[in-house]
């Protein structure tokens, strides 16, 4: 029995390690080749190492893409992005617990569709909407379609569905406007909800391809994820740069991961099954 | 206190309404009004600029008598047959995996989640370039000389694998997250009565998961009908390969943006909806023979 069990934990471990070569190798494989020079990854049969470690790619990519505008357009409008979310879903998901009003029924089943629906429907529209005023290019295109979230409202609903009517009546007794109750007493208690809408928000913001290539398409006005594409299409033969402009726009996102990792899988555990 | 009550009421009523404002204006402008504008647009000949006619059924019927269309929507399919079962399985066998007694589990679910927090550009560009048919290091260790990328009956599989490998952690945080919810007490009963682990797992595990084995397969689902930064970016313009492997949302794509074709692409992005609500439908109606709820 114990000799089974030391084998079963024997294979666990084995398992577990191949699938994480698996999900590394890429990166390493990444990493690797940004620092090789075009003729040597194109050698047969390929070198490892690469043979001199050259950074002539990252400049490369660097002189090829605006970095410096990319990292900006993608931190602002994930900011922006996450504020919107947090600030006017907590305000509707508080009233739709808490408060009584008429009509409320009716508009958060209007909430729900949208919810349902998927959020492709809505591109041409949205992108006439915003070509009709002139503002297509700008940081407030990259914001526009995360202004509000019918997904943020219905989980933060949640947050404030499972606070007990009792605190906020007690803070009220207390003389405190609805104002206050909301942001003193109940919004801190949902922290854990709000922490992982934004983790979801960022994340979404951050990896969403066909919005900023329809919406922005001059190049210095793009994110990360859309102007990274464009390397593939004009240099799709030079895999040093193409994997060292991946590697520079992977790198702020992974950072964070890397130190907020137990904030990242939780928040996407809670907001799990958008 | 019937006053008081009232006074909190009106109360209510006025914070009510301000407080859900922003996000029903929102609402109405980025989502009811496109809606509706899409349903028109369908109806239209509406083109990237300039005027245009309501042509009824048109654009509908083009649709429907279009190869390209039908060879997409045969993709899309395609690509969730090869995505759907498999990746929800082995991201099953990874969270059973990291919900065992080992040491650096931590570690093990960050690594398995890592691809979820990388831009879909940079995935595709490493995977396009291991995938790579002369100098690909795939085919160097296998000794193989596939074209992954070029070869129109292979090209779904290779993006399909990529699509695995990039959700399975992601999937597996959540499927994690049902099994640790089901109570030890349930497996101290059974080793008691002498259930091995494996008859654990199809007596307890497995039925216990299945609501949150349901809603991943329903997500993958939905993801996967919707497929289209991958294709874009591993495929893409000028490969021969390309109308073996977009899907509807890649037409959509091209013919919004790229052709200009508003009316049309309406009428493709309207019909993936329907598409993605009857698929999803019948696997709500389907759910009923495995999925159980009582606890």
């Amino acid at each position: 029995m114990a000799k089974t069990k030391r084998w079963r934990t024997i294979g666990t471990y084995i398992a577990l390690i191949l699938g994480s070569i698996v999900m590394i190798f890429p990166f390493i494989w990444m990493l690797l080749t940004a620092f090789k020079t075009n003729s040597e990854v194109m050698q047969i049969p390929p070198s490892i190492l690469p043979s001199q470690w050259n950074m002539a790619s990252f400049q490369k990519a660097l002189d090829l893409l605006p970095f410096g505008n990319l990292y900006l357009n993608t931190a602002l409008m994930i900011l922006l992005r996450v504020l919107c979310a947090v600030g006017f879903c907590s305000m509707a998901g508080y009233a739709f617990a808490k408060l009584e009003f008429r009509g409320k029924n009716l508009l958060f089943v209007l909430v729900i569709i949208q919810q349902m629906i998927p959020g492709q429907i809505f591109i041409i529209p949205q992108y006439q909407m915003l070509a009709k005023v002139g503002l297509t290019d700008s940081l407030f295109s990259l914001v526009f379609p995360g202004l509000v979230s019918a997904f943020g409202v219905f989980f933060l609903r949640q947050a404030y569905m499972g606070i007990p009517d009792e605190v906020a009546e007690a803070a009220c007794l207390d003389g405190c406007t609805r104002w206050q109750t909301f942001t003193k007493v109940l919004f801190p208690l949902t922290k854990s909800s709000v922490a992982a809408l934004s983790v979801f928000t960022a994340v979404f913001a951050y990896t969403d391809l066909m919005w900023p290539l329809v919406a922005n398409t001059n190049i210095n006005h793009t994110t990360l994820s859309a102007g990274l594409s464009t390397l593939n299409g004009q240099f799709s033969t030079n895999y040093p740069v193409l994997m060292a402009g991946s590697l520079l726009a992977m790198l702020p996102m992974v950072l964070l991961y890397l130190v907020f990792q137990r904030h990242f899988i939780e928040g996407v555990a809670m907001t799990g099954g958008k | 206190m019937k006053k008081k009550h009232k006074v909190r009421m009106n109360q209510d009523h006025l914070y009510g309404y301000s407080f859900v404002a922003p996000t029903i204006i929102g609402l109405l402008i980025l989502n009811v009004y496109p809606l509706i504008q899409t349903i028109y647009l369908s109806f239209t000949s509406a083109k990237a600029f300039g005027d245009y006619d309501i042509v009824g059924l048109g654009n509908y019927l083009t649709m429907f008598t279009s190869k390209e269309f039908w060879r997409a929507t045969w993709n899309t399919l395609l690509f969730c047959i090869l995505t759907v079962p498999v990746g929800v399985l082995l991201a099953l066998l990874v969270a059973i995996l990291l919900n065992s007694r080992v040491k650096g589990k931590v570690v093990f679910r960050a690594i398995f989640f890592l691809p979820m927090v990388v831009a879909p550009a940079a995935v595709a560009m490493v995977w396009k370039w291991m995938f790579n048919s002369e100098y690909g290091i795939i085919n160097t260790i296998f000794h193989l000389d596939t074209e992954w990328i070029t070869d129109p009956n292979i090209v779904i599989v290779t993006v399909a694998i990529v699509a695995i490998w990039s959700s399975i952690g992601y999937d597996a945080v959540l499927l994690l997250s049902g099994i640790q919810n089901i109570s030890k007490s349930y497996y101290e009963a059974a080793s008691l009565d002498g259930a091995t682990k494996i008859q654990q797992f199809f007596r307890i595990t497995l039925p216990m998961v299945s609501p949150t084995l349901f809603v991943v397969m329903i997500m993958r689902l939905m993801a996967s009908i919707k497929v289209y930064d991958l294709i874009y970016m591993m495929v893409g313009e000028g490969n021969p390969a390309l109308s073996k492997s977009q899907s509807l949302m890649y037409l959509f794509y091209r013919e919004s943006f790229v052709s200009g074709n508003r009316g049309y692409a309406s009428a493709i992005v309207i019909f993936t909806v329907i598409l993605i609500g009857i698929i999803t439908g019948i696997q709500f109606i389907g759910q009923k023979k495995w999925v159980s709820y009582e606890v």
